[in-house]
């Protein structure tokens, strides 16, 4: 293959107060081609494509656009030159149809100033048809699940005539379906010369579309090989430096007494959902986006309300109607969207940590300030969280470290209980590693965790059993000798094997 | 490259911001001192800061509600219906104590209705304060028939008019009594931890297992407490409750805050902030008052400086 570089970035630096975020980075991409962006959290991926997109500014080095310097001193200018990005948080109006978001800013006019709403309607509809997505464009955004909102985002991307797109972890909140529409679409965009940057940490999906790849570290370029010239571990090696050899660590811990009996839950979208969960295990929950998991997982504490059915913790049924009282029967519940969910950002570590459970912290209403210190120097050490102070804010943090705070939240609280919602969504292999170890030595004391996962791999690799939901409903339950990858995706779809 | 040099600058511009603004209130208070020989002296000085109590204390409760992420158009309508409630009675011959603590409880269960209207009744806090705002209004003109109450015994008028160690007025101690209280429950209970997570971000303080109702409610429950405060004050200054009392008081509490640092946005914000906030306010009045700057014009200039704030803080946080 012999295509010429359609865009080249060479010796970009980016300093922000107090930290050089990229040093002499570069990136060649070729027309055509899906060209894998690969580093740890903090490698400076994320930075290198806001400069990209304009939506920061290079201190040093040059862009060249087709062999020509450019400038892309904001979003705007990006667009114009054909550089279009999906972004890892969504951007999209709530309120606003998938059509009109779709053409936000550019809406097709019959006059000037007046919106011509057939020919958007129908140009929507279109792009969303191209996706292979059946979306109404009169839909509002708000309406649809974050899997449907990632598509109208591309669907956007791709109304701007894109030639360049930017892609960071587009398929963290994708079912295994969705993915390969996803990488159709891609394929298909590829075929017509558009260049797709890709940033995922997800190693097989880098295998299955990457023609390229290129490892920063430190915000410095360190290699650029093509796919079919790498594997796995030497792409680590360049990553982190160092080899992550076991990727789901075993345990060895037998499973207890029974810590959580759920009967017959009917909610929002949930039908009679029963499930036992024992000391001492993982118990998966694999299933579709939009199956209903992160729904069984708020219903269980308390968050939405409940229609029928019983929880009983240790044998003994209890009403939980908040999330106070499950945090008080030792549940925690570890949110998909940490940002969204699990964190207060704009607070220090310590106080996330103490936050639930200041009652504990305290007598009469007062904070015991010292303990609470303690606590969250403990946590930080005991997690490892890699954060200077107690006291440094969630925001300045790494994602694996934010979700290393959100555990410590609930560990701190003496949680027996722990669901996780995606623990590992947006975060880097070797911090990955760290929260399976995390799991693994909480189970190893006696806790029970829950375990949501839409990565196949990760649920299987962890879980003990693993229940597969459908449609509001487990459809199945695999015990860790019989489950294979391809029967939890056919009880996941609902077809047969 | 470690990450703690990240992590100072941010320090240094959280402390930098409470240094900036009270950077802005020593230098006013030196251009007003150039300007006129009547700022700088004691007895001066000492009539501002029993001119800003009143404000000062509206502000306290305001940064508890601004921090938990909401806003109440309400005090300066409590103030009033707290202060004509502490009058009635204090007209129909009831104890001064007994008085006061149906005043506190006035304004507290008018705020602690707004904290319900918002929690239960999931009306924005805005919607709820505003209607608060007009029905407290009513009800203490309803319950004065429009008039200013006035007269009230010797003991009752020495909360405002006695002078502490012969030179400090009992409006500025009681002021300060506030603060340091208020500054206690911010910083060292559970409560004011419970608002500071609601502010930041509410549903993850809520899926952590935080009382939200509960804490939420409360706050307004403050807000209507310190409104309280300022109407016994008031009252006791001015020897009458007026049932008009405290108009346009919400807009500057809420700019004493924000001056202060305190985002709108909630989740951060010091009282030591609203302190500084309400004191510039009061600087600047008695200094254009000195300077005889017209009345219209001296609104022209606090409006600008609150604008002038506020812009300052949001590019110092944006270089963050």
């Amino acid at each position: 293959m012999h295509s010429s570089a359609l865009l080249q970035m060479r010796d970009i630096c980016k300093r922000y107060p107090g930290v050089q975020a990229l040093s002499d980075a570069a990136l060649d991409v070729r027309a055509g081609e899906v060209h894998v962006l690969l580093g740890e959290n903090g490698a400076g991926k994320s930075t290198l494509m806001k400069i990209l997109s304009g939506a920061v500014r290079r201190d040093a080095g040059d862009i060249l656009l087709d062999g020509t310097a450019v400038d892309i001193p904001d979003p705007a200018s990006a667009r114009r030159l054909g550089i279009s990005t999906i972004y890892q948080e969504l951007s999209l109006v709530p309120h606003l149809t998938v059509a009109e978001n779709i053409f936000l800013g550019k809406a097709p006019t019959r006059w000037p100033g007046i919106v011509d709403w057939t020919a958007m309607r129908r140009d929507a509809a279109r792009i969303l048809e191209s996706l292979g997505v059946s979306i109404d464009p009169d839909t509002p955004v708000s309406t649809l699940r974050l899997a449907q909102q990632q598509m109208v985002e591309i669907a956007r991307a791709l109304s701007d005539a894109a030639r360049i797109l930017i892609m960071d972890e587009p398929t963290s909140a994708l079912s295994q379906r969705e993915v390969a529409q996803l990488f159709d679409t891609i394929a298909r965009l590829t075929s017509s010369g558009v260049a797709v940057v890709y940033i995922s940490h997800r190693m097989e999906e880098v295998f299955r579309i990457g023609q390229r790849v290129t490892v920063l570290r430190d915000g410095c370029h360190i290699a650029t090989r093509n796919i079919g010239e790498v594997s796995v571990p030497e792409l680590v090696r360049l990553m982190a430096d160092r080899e992550v050899s076991d990727h789901y660590p075993r345990r060895t811990n037998r499973r207890g007494e029974e810590l959580l009996r759920v009967n017959g839950l009917v909610a929002g979208g949930l039908h009679d959902v029963s499930l036992v969960l024992y000391r001492g295990e993982v118990l998966g929950i694999a299933g579709l986006v939009g199956a209903g998991r992160t729904r069984l997982a708020r219903a269980i504490i308390g968050a939405d309300p409940v229609e029928r059915g019983t929880i009983a913790i240790g044998g003994r049924t209890i009403g939980i109607d908040s999330p106070a009282r499950a945090a008080r029967e030792r549940i925690g519940f570890l949110p998909e969207d940490r940002k969204q969910h699990g964190l207060v950002l704009g607070l220090s570590v310590e106080r996330n940590v103490s936050m639930s459970h200041l009652h504990a912290l305290s007598r009469f209403g007062m904070m015991d300030r010292h303990a609470e210190r303690r606590e969250a120097e403990d946590a930080i050490g005991k997690l490892s969280i890699r954060t200077p102070t107690a006291s440094q804010l969630v925001l300045n943090l790494s994602g694996g470290n934010q979700q290393k705070v959100v555990l410590a939240k609930w560990l701190a609280a003496q949680a027996e209980i722990l669901i996780f919602d995606e623990p590992t969504r947006g975060i880097d292999v070797a911090a990955r590693h760290d929260i399976y170890l995390l799991i693994n030595a909480v189970v190893a004391a006696g806790a029970g965790v829950i375990m949501i996962s839409s990565d196949l791999p990760e649920v299987i690799g962890m879980s003990d059993r693993v229940l597969v939901m459908r449609g509001g409903s487990i459809t199945a339950e695999f015990s860790s000798e019989s489950v294979t990858d391809a029967a939890v995706l056919h009880a996941a779809l609902g077809v047969a094997s | 490259m470690t990450s703690g040099s990240a992590t100072r600058p941010r320090l240094r511009a959280q402390r930098s911001r409470q240094i900036g603004t009270f950077a802005g209130l020593v230098v006013l208070c030196v251009v007003l001192w150039a300007a006129t020989p009547h700022f700088l002296t004691i007895s001066n000085l000492l009539n501002v800061l029993e001119q800003t109590s009143i404000n000062a204390i509206v502000a306290v409760g305001m940064t508890f509600v601004i921090i938990s992420g909401g806003i109440d158009l309400s005090v300066g309508s409590v103030l009033a219906v707290a202060g004509i409630a502490l009058a009635l009675a204090l007209e129909g011959r009831a104890p001064a104590p007994a008085a006061i603590i149906l005043a506190l409880a006035t304004g507290t269960a008018c705020g602690l209705a707004n904290g319900l209207l918002i929690t239960f009744g999931r009306l924005p806090p805005f919607i709820a304060t505003l209607g608060m705002m007009s029905v407290a209004r009513g009800a203490a003109l309803m319950l004065a028939e429009g008039r200013p109450i006035s007269g009230f015994s010797e003991g009752f008028r020495a909360l405002a008019t006695a002078r502490v160690l012969t030179i400090v007025p009992a409006p500025v101690l009681l002021t300060a009594v506030v603060y340091l209280v208020a500054h206690f429950v911010l910083n060292h209970t559970v409560f004011g931890r419970a608002t500071y997570a609601i502010g930041g971000n509410e549903e993850a303080a809520r899926l952590s297992g935080v009382h939200v109702r509960f804490h939420k409610t409360a706050v307004y429950g403050v807000a209507g407490l310190t409104s309280a405060v300022a109407a016994i004050l008031l009252t006791a200054r001015l020897n009458s409750a007026q049932p008009t009392a405290g108009t346009m008081y919400e807009l500057d509490a809420i700019a004493a805050t924000v001056i202060g640092g305190t985002s709108l946005l909630g989740g951060e914000g010091t009282l030591v902030g609203a302190l500084i906030g309400a004191l510039i306010m009061g600087v600047l009045r008695n200094g254009l008052n000195l300077l005889n700057v017209s009345s219209f014009f001296q609104q022209v200039v606090i409006g600008a400086v609150i604008i002038g704030a506020v812009l300052i803080d949001m590019s110092l946080k944006r270089r963050r």
